[in-house]
């Protein structure tokens, strides 16, 4: 229980099924502030259905969601995303609509149907930018940009929403090396300099080992390990949720995670 | 394009909606002069001496000016309907009359017109069918287990089918001599007969859309991310899309109950208005407002002075909007990708 005190994500015996079909069981698990979380495991192993039950996109059939200790349930989709906002796996762009446009719709929770964004909304949306280091192409159609800058437009707009918990569903799907890095780097100094609650999943354990303070190993809808990196980032416990035989190399303090067998 | 250059972008088309008014109001098989407009829509409200032709006024105050009026109406919905639209669907390519409204409407004109009915029975008769099929359309995208946005496009395309079939029909069994030139000369299109009464009715339904749809036009930036993120920024794209879309039908509705049906307006001026003020849906419904006004009192002109008969709207548009939208096409792909 000393825990809950400190935790902002609070999960409880959740369980969500698709008709018969049942995604997640029995989870639990809490996640505080300054804290980057990784949910780490296979495909179709309901990271993402588990991520979209934090934003209340999906509503688990039982146990509790609880963010800052009011449930989920009892709070108005616009109530949650001033508490959650949600960076989402992939975008398909409409329109050409300007970095700051975009940016700005982060603003939506703050504004009845009938408002518009005023200048401090503007300020919100410009401080995000200049956070990101995207402050310089704010004019810019967010269609001409990389695959890193439009990742990082999106993280600017779910920061416009001004919530304490932010989560990030596979964030480097469709980055290179190099914007991997990058975007995973703001994302741990956005944790440390806004104190926010990260809740992110990964499908690269290396990923989790580096930048996570603490991982979930999520297998078939349940969670089977969660601790730091390196106590739960095992060879053993990798080797088992992938069915693959896996090394954990160590340099130093630093730890790679390879596949398959030396040859 | 800048923030600090839209305000002047905006009310320069304002004042160009207000100088194709009075050019509409000079233009005709009898042209009048500019001064002597002035001068007729003066003397309504100030007594000053009446030097012209009684003729002058009647042309001017009892056909042009609504009819002009009705175009700038008609335009107005027409357009900002495709931008709502647009937005909604995230998809470039959907006019208001995606959801089947036209060939609703048109099915309930020409019944209306085999019955014998009169314009304002005519009129009614549209507006309701026309609301109808949006109202199936409605119906069938929700019943599927499917119920994205894109089922309730091909939803549209099924009854908009349906009714166009019916019009058909209609057509058949319409007396080839008396009614069916009547219900073909409706389909494409016209303001010839329109008078005040008429545009007083289509305004009272028009006028409180356009502004309603104005007011609410920054959602429709948080619609068009498409649902799943339209809902994390916390909204509920059911009940936006819901308010839109019926505020986009009555006023389509009741444009093609006044007008008949006339295409392209609602897919070629929405990209005209974001080629010109960019895709912000803050200035771009308005943009698309002026720009439809003064697009469709453009073409309304044209159609009354360039030959001696008058030529059906849905022509005209059509001429004109092909050729306009495939330049728009080579011009702005940037709109798309």
């Amino acid at each position: 229980m000393e825990q809950s005190r400190l935790s902002v994500v609070d999960i409880r015996d959740v369980g969500f099924a698709y008709g018969e079909a049942k995604i997640l069981h029995d989870l639990t698990m809490s996640v505080g502030p300054s804290e980057v979380f990784a949910i780490v495991g296979p495909n179709a192993a309901g990271k993402t259905t588990l991520l979209r039950c934090m934003e209340r996109v999906l509503a688990p059939q039982t146990g509790t969601i609880r963010i800052d200790g009011n449930d989920l349930k009892s709070l108005s989709a616009r109530e949650v995303s001033k508490r959650v906002a949600a960076v989402p796996q992939s975008h398909t762009p409409a329109f050409p609509y300007t970095v700051q446009d975009v940016v700005l719709m982060g603003r939506n929770p703050y504004l009845g149907a009938a408002s518009q964004p005023g200048p401090h909304d503007v300020d919100v949306a410009r401080e995000a930018m200049e956070e990101l280091g995207i402050g310089g192409v704010a004019a810019r159609p967010y269609t001409q940009l990389s695959g890193g800058q439009l990742q990082l437009v999106l993280i600017a707009r779910a920061l416009a929403q001004e919530a304490q918990v932010l989560l990030l569903d596979e964030p480097t799907a469709h980055l290179d090396f190099r914007n991997r890095y990058l975007v995973l780097a703001t994302i741990r100094d956005l944790a440390v300099r806004r104190g926010l609650t990260v809740i992110m999943t990964v499908h690269d354990p290396n990923d989790a080992m580096q930048y996570a303070d603490r991982v979930g190993l999520v297998s078939e809808g349940g969670l089977i390990a969660i601790g730091t990196p390196d106590k739960v980032l095992t060879a053993e416990n990798l080797g088992r949720l992938y069915g693959i035989p896996i090394d954990v190399l160590t340099d130093g303090d630093r730890h790679v995670i390879v596949a398959g067998t030396p040859s | 394009m800048k923030r600090g250059r839209c305000g002047p972008v905006l009310l320069l088309m304002w004042l160009g909606v207000l100088v194709v008014l009075l050019a509409s109001l000079c233009l005709g098989r009898y042209p009048v002069s500019l001064q002597t407009v002035a001068r007729v829509l003066i003397s309504r409200f100030v007594p000053i001496a009446r030097t012209w032709d009684p003729t002058v006024e009647t042309v001017i105050w009892q056909v042009r000016l609504p009819r002009a009026l009705a175009a700038a109406l008609v335009g107005a919905a027409l357009a900002s309907g495709g931008a709502v639209f647009q937005g909604l669907f995230h998809n470039p390519l959907v006019s208001p009359y995606v959801l089947g409204v036209s060939s609703g409407a048109g099915f309930g004109a020409a019944v209306a017109i085999l019955l014998g009915a009169g314009t304002a029975a005519t009129q009614a008769s549209a507006f309701a069918t026309g609301a109808l099929a949006v109202s199936l359309t409605w119906l069938v995208g929700r019943s599927g287990r499917d119920r994205s946005h894109v089922t309730l496009v091909l939803a549209g395309f099924v009854i908009g089918s349906l009714f166009s079939s019916l019009v058909a029909g209609a057509q058949y069994v319409a007396d080839p001599s008396t009614k069916l030139p009547q219900i073909v000369f409706w389909l494409m299109g016209s303001l010839a007969s329109v008078q005040w009464g008429e545009l007083l009715r289509a305004t009272i339904v028009i006028l409180p859309c356009l502004i309603a749809v104005t007011v609410l036009r920054w959602k429709l930036n948080i619609l068009s991310m498409g649902d799943d993120e339209a809902r994390s920024l916390g909204e509920n794209p059911g009940v936006m899309r819901f308010i839109l879309i019926g505020l986009t039908t009555a006023m389509t509705a009741v444009s093609v109950a006044i007008s008949g049906v006339i295409g392209w307006v609602g897919l070629v001026v929405p990209h005209m208005a974001r080629g010109i003020i960019g895709p912000d849906a803050r200035r771009l419904i308005p943009a698309s407002i002026a720009l439809g006004a003064m697009y469709m009192m453009l073409i309304d002109d044209v159609a009354r002075t360039l030959t001696m008969a008058e030529i059906p709207l849905g022509i005209l548009t059509g001429i004109v909007g092909a050729p306009v939208f495939i330049l728009l096409l080579r011009r702005s792909r940037s709109d798309w990708d």
